[in-house]
């Protein structure tokens, strides 16, 4: 199984434990992943509002690359995976469109790749026999709530492998793991996004919402797959606490930091130290570090 | 079933319409108005108009009061209202497509969102991928608000998630040769 790698700018910053922890869990299931070089910004939550045709010209040039080498494109972060499919399907959809897009950006790009979330790769396309089979370090006891935002599960024409309110992926993922997914509402609601920084108090709100209905349905902590969603979750969480005097202490963590923790990988290999809210407590408090020779491992 | 135009309440507005309709590719005459995306709206308490209010102005001519609606840049575009449409009314599409034409005229009611696209599309055509702290000190600046999010950044700097020096993508040339084709381009997909 190989992919085109499109990691995108997150992942080098504020979602690098995402970058790290997907490079562990895909070598360790065989899944090559082969980084498109000299990529550049998708132009993602922003290039859309500005000009159709940058939006589309942005994520193609990258897509020109991996249609060079013949490979599918696998992307972890949702705002990329979300216009990069936008791109593919406004160019395999109108000719002029194939024609404008390949003159922006002096490349000749047909549209012959499909992008892939890697969150679809992991849950649809890796046997979930071979993944059961590599946990031995099984997450029991931990409650988590899936939280999966808008763009990896809409518009559903572009996106479409899993349900748009009510998606299930992760959740067969975490069961995988030996952690039991909660059945919560707020699964596909969004994170606030790019509003956290520009309307931040309307952002609030919503990550209200998000923490609440996860804490109503008593979940331990929240899986994500998205850079932006982990780190408005993670990040400005302590800053909601204090705006709305509520306590949540919900730790933040990547489907892949999960899916290597249970592989028995070090949270610190994975990135976990990097988080705003601790998860170190609660995956001590129920005994989820001791490795499978029982040594317990340091954080 | 053909549609029937029986509302527009103001001459001259269907040229505007007729744009609008082209650019987005929505038909406004499909929505009947149920309120449904209004009610899933996770913005709907931040807004002056709901997202259905802003379909009716369209639908009434009133091509002003819709092009002036905050809630045109309070829309994140989360796609939820165009999934419950009944009619499959790609309401967001429709909200980005008068955000553009609202720049175009000048006429931008939330200065903040705005203020962050460009700060995001700038850096993008300037350094080929994105400088998340260049990004954050530059929408400080430009929005006023020097110190909002400041006490994040030693927590951020220490995990190496943010850098204080932001670096050039190797592909830099190639990003900013893409804006301006565009531009040259005249923008637009078709």
């Amino acid at each position: 199984m190989k992919y085109a790698y499109y990691p995108g700018c997150s992942l080098e910053s504020t979602g690098i434990e995402y970058d790290m922890s997907t490079r562990i869990v895909a070598k360790h299931l065989g899944i090559d992943l082969w980084e498109i070089p000299d990529w550049i910004c998708c132009g993602a939550s922003a290039a859309h509002g500005e000009d159709p045709l940058l939006a589309v010209a942005l994520p193609a040039y990258n897509l020109s690359i991996a249609e060079k080498e013949g490979l599918d494109v696998a992307v972890p972060c949702a705002a990329c995976y979300n216009r990069m499919r936008g791109a593919e399907v406004a160019v395999q959809g109108s000719k002029k469109t194939q024609e404008r897009v390949s003159q922006a950006i002096e490349v000749d790009y047909q549209g012959k790749t499909t992008t892939f979330s890697l969150l679809d790769i992991l849950a649809n396309k890796v046997d979930p026999e071979l993944i059961k089979s590599q946990v031995i370090r099984p997450l029991t006891g931990l409650k988590v709530a899936s939280y999966y935002g808008c763009l990896l599960v809409r518009p559903i024409g572009i996106t479409g492998f899993d349900d748009a309110e009510n998606p299930m992926s992760m959740d067969r993922l975490i069961e995988a793991l030996g952690a039991e997914p909660v059945p919560w509402s707020f699964k596909t609601e969004c994170c606030g996004a790019g509003h956290t920084t520009s309307l931040s108090k309307d952002a609030n709100l919503l990550l209200q919402d998000i923490y609440d209905d996860a804490k109503r349905n008593e979940a331990d902590c929240f899986s994500t797959a998205c850079p932006l969603c982990f780190l408005n979750l993670d990040m400005r969480q302590k800053g909601v606490e204090k705006v709305f005097a509520k306590e949540y202490d919900l730790p933040v963590f990547y489907i892949t930091e999960l899916m290597g923790l249970a592989f028995g990988y070090s949270p610190k290999e994975l990135g976990l130290p990097k988080h705003f809210v601790d998860g170190l407590p609660l995956l001590e408090g129920k005994d989820l570090l001791r490795h499978p020779a029982t040594r317990r491992e340091e954080a | 079933m053909r549609n029937v135009e029986l509302v527009s309440a103001l001459d001259g507005s269907n040229d505007f319409l007729t744009k609008l309709e082209a650019d987005s590719g929505v038909n406004v005459l499909d929505c009947y108005q149920c309120g449904k995306c209004s009610a899933g709206c996770p913005l709907n308490r931040a807004m002056d108009y709901t997202p259905h209010k802003i379909m009716r102005f369209l639908q009434l001519g009133l091509e002003e009061k819709a092009l002036s609606a905050e809630s045109i840049w309070v829309c994140i575009g989360c796609d939820i209202c165009y999934a419950r449409c009944p009619k499959g009314v790609n309401v967001p599409k429709v909200m980005e497509t008068l955000r553009i034409e609202a720049r175009k005229r000048k006429k931008i009611s939330v200065k903040s969102v705005e203020i962050f696209n460009s700060s995001f599309l700038w850096a993008v055509e300037n350094f080929g991928r994105i400088p998340e702290a260049l990004l954050i000190v530059l929408f400080n600046v430009k929005s006023g608000q020097l110190l909002k999010d400041v006490p994040l950044a030693p927590t951020l700097l220490l995990n190496g998630k943010v850098h204080v020096f932001p670096k050039r993508a190797k592909g830099q040339k190639i990003a900013k040769k893409i804006f301006e084709n565009c531009r040259q381009l005249g923008g637009g997909l078709e």
